[in-house]
């Protein structure tokens, strides 16, 4: 099977402002690899390195060592982003633009045909049901309704890989369960889905394959079944492999 | 050149949202109503008066315009977070810096047309000639100016991340260089050495923006500027806009966006 995304001993170093320069290792010597086609769970306790990770695949930070690639094109060039969509963890749009003005504005970034570009405007704010806020400036929509421009915006590409920072978080229920029909639908269309989450659950249902990252390392990469093996949920593996230890005051 | 003018785009869409642009339209007003004025007086000297200060009107507005716009671009994309989504998308950190010049300098660009066609229309009409060339490259110059200034400012927001801050040394170091940069060279001569040889330095190291302010010509009608000093002017502040926006490109092209 292909493999659409790549990290290979990727090193990633942050240095403080501060005049000791004290360095903090985000990522150690990370090798993950993504194929077409699959839902991969990217888990971890919060300051892990997932976000980093992703921080470094979409270009945002500069690797110290190591390297990314997407589609076999090293990350630092952006045409590697051009077969990508990218929804990050809140919305972190033009707010004073309206929802059909931003899928535009992508769209012509990513080089689309004027025609296909009103198409896939039209198709995409039917999907995220947007269609009667089209017109009207983001900052006018509630959190959901931007969560969804966000989802449309990812989609402006027809991409083959969607990377999705924590996708459902801060989402009321219906919201968590259009997300995820949307992951699902675009499974079944073959593309790739790679997304980091809290919500163990969520990823047990629409995963193929998830990684477990602690302090910057890989720590278990896998099926859901093979990384549950042994535990009575994914949950469970996971407080395991991340070293929790329960308090013994609870129940 | 299609993302470019994209991102292009939004920057002027943003500042007309923002309704800064409408600010330029009160400010016209007035210098519409201040060029009336010249009617009542009958007096040449008066006419000159009023047209320079016009003119420095145009020009200090014009600055604040792409001074204010310019420096808020980049650290506004950062603190808002708007650069991530922008950036997981296929535009290289090159595209965006030259999108966001393009953006503010084609915004100035609209002011300077805005400004310059009402102080053409109300000067003219009082005093019954109609220099179109010298308004053009009066406002030409000064689009080019512009230019230069706001790839400096771009530089500066890559370096410093308060928008206010930006503004701040950008006004200082421009009204510096339109002020006395001009007379480094000969305030130079009257110093002891290692001084002379660090202003005369200085003289040919900054750019020389004071060079395209044609107020003189406009307001004593003084006849055109030759096409050839300003086609040198042009490609002068062509390579100072390219020296500019290099610089910021080199700066912002490893930046480290999340810290």
């Amino acid at each position: 099977m292909t493999t659409i995304l790549q990290t290979e001993k990727l090193r990633v170093e942050y240095r403080s402002r501060d005049f000791r320069q004290t360095t903090k290792v985000a990522l150690v010597g990370l090798d993950l690899e993504v194929r077409a086609g699959e839902v991969f769970g990217f888990l971890g306790p919060n300051g892990a390195g997932k976000t980093t990770t992703m921080n470094v695949l979409l270009g945002f930070v500069p690797p110290t060592s190591g390297t990314g690639r997407l589609f076999g094109i090293d990350v630092r060039q952006p045409i590697a982003r051009q077969r990508i969509g990218y929804l990050p963890e809140q919305t972190y749009y033009y707010k004073f633009l309206t929802a059909e003005e931003l899928l535009r504005f992508y769209a012509k970034i990513f080089g689309l045909a004027y025609a296909e570009m009103d198409k896939r405007i039209t198709n995409l704010l039917k999907l995220v049901e947007l269609e009667h806020a089209a017109k009207r400036p983001i900052k006018s929509y509630s959190k959901g309704m931007q969560q969804r421009v966000g989802l449309a915006q990812a989609l402006i590409n027809n991409p083959d890989l969607l990377v999705l920072d924590e996708p459902t978080s801060g989402l009321d229920p219906l919201g968590r369960m259009k997300v995820r029909e949307i992951i699902q639908r675009l499974k079944n269309e073959g593309k790739t889905v790679f997304f980091s989450s809290h919500e163990l659950g969520e990823v047990e249902t629409i995963c193929d394959r998830v990684a477990i990252i602690h302090q910057g390392e890989l720590k278990a990469v896998g099926s859901v079944a093979e990384i549950s093996a042994g535990h009575e949920n994914l949950e469970k593996a996971f407080l395991k492999i991340v070293g929790f230890q329960p308090s013994p005051l609870l129940p | 050149m299609n993302k470019i003018f994209a991102l292009a785009g939004v920057v002027i869409k943003e500042l007309y949202r923002r309704k800064d642009f409408y600010v330029l339209f009160v400010l016209t007003a007035v210098l519409t109503f201040a060029a009336s004025a010249v009617n009542f007086f009958q007096d040449e000297k008066i006419i000159r008066y009023v047209k320079d200060i016009c003119l420095l009107l145009i020009w200090i507005s014009s600055l604040v315009i792409a001074i204010v716009t310019t420096a808020r671009q980049i650290p506004a994309e950062r603190e808002a977070r708007t650069i991530f989504p922008l950036l997981a998308k296929p535009v290289s950190r090159a595209q965006v810096i030259a999108g966001k010049f393009l953006g503010c300098w084609l915004a100035a660009g609209i002011a300077l047309v805005v400004f310059y066609f009402f102080f053409a229309v109300i000067a003219s009409s009082r005093e019954h000639t109609w220099p179109v060339v010298m308004y053009f490259q009066a406002a030409w110059m000064q689009w080019c100016l512009l230019a230069v200034v706001i790839a400096l400012v771009l530089l500066g927001s890559i370096y410093f991340a308060a928008p206010s801050s930006t503004s701040t040394i950008s006004f200082i170091v421009v009204a510096g260089i339109m002020l006395v940069g001009g007379h480094l060279n000969t305030i130079a001569l009257s110093q002891p050495e290692p001084m002379q040889s660090v202003l005369a330095g200085v003289y040919y190291f900054i750019p020389h923006l004071e060079w395209y302010y044609l107020s003189d010509f406009v307001v004593y009608n003084m006849g055109c500027v030759s096409w050839v000093k300003i086609l040198a002017a042009t490609l002068y502040a062509a390579a100072w806009t390219g020296i500019f926006l290099t610089l910021a490109w080199l700066g912002f092209r490893r930046k480290n966006l999340t810290t």
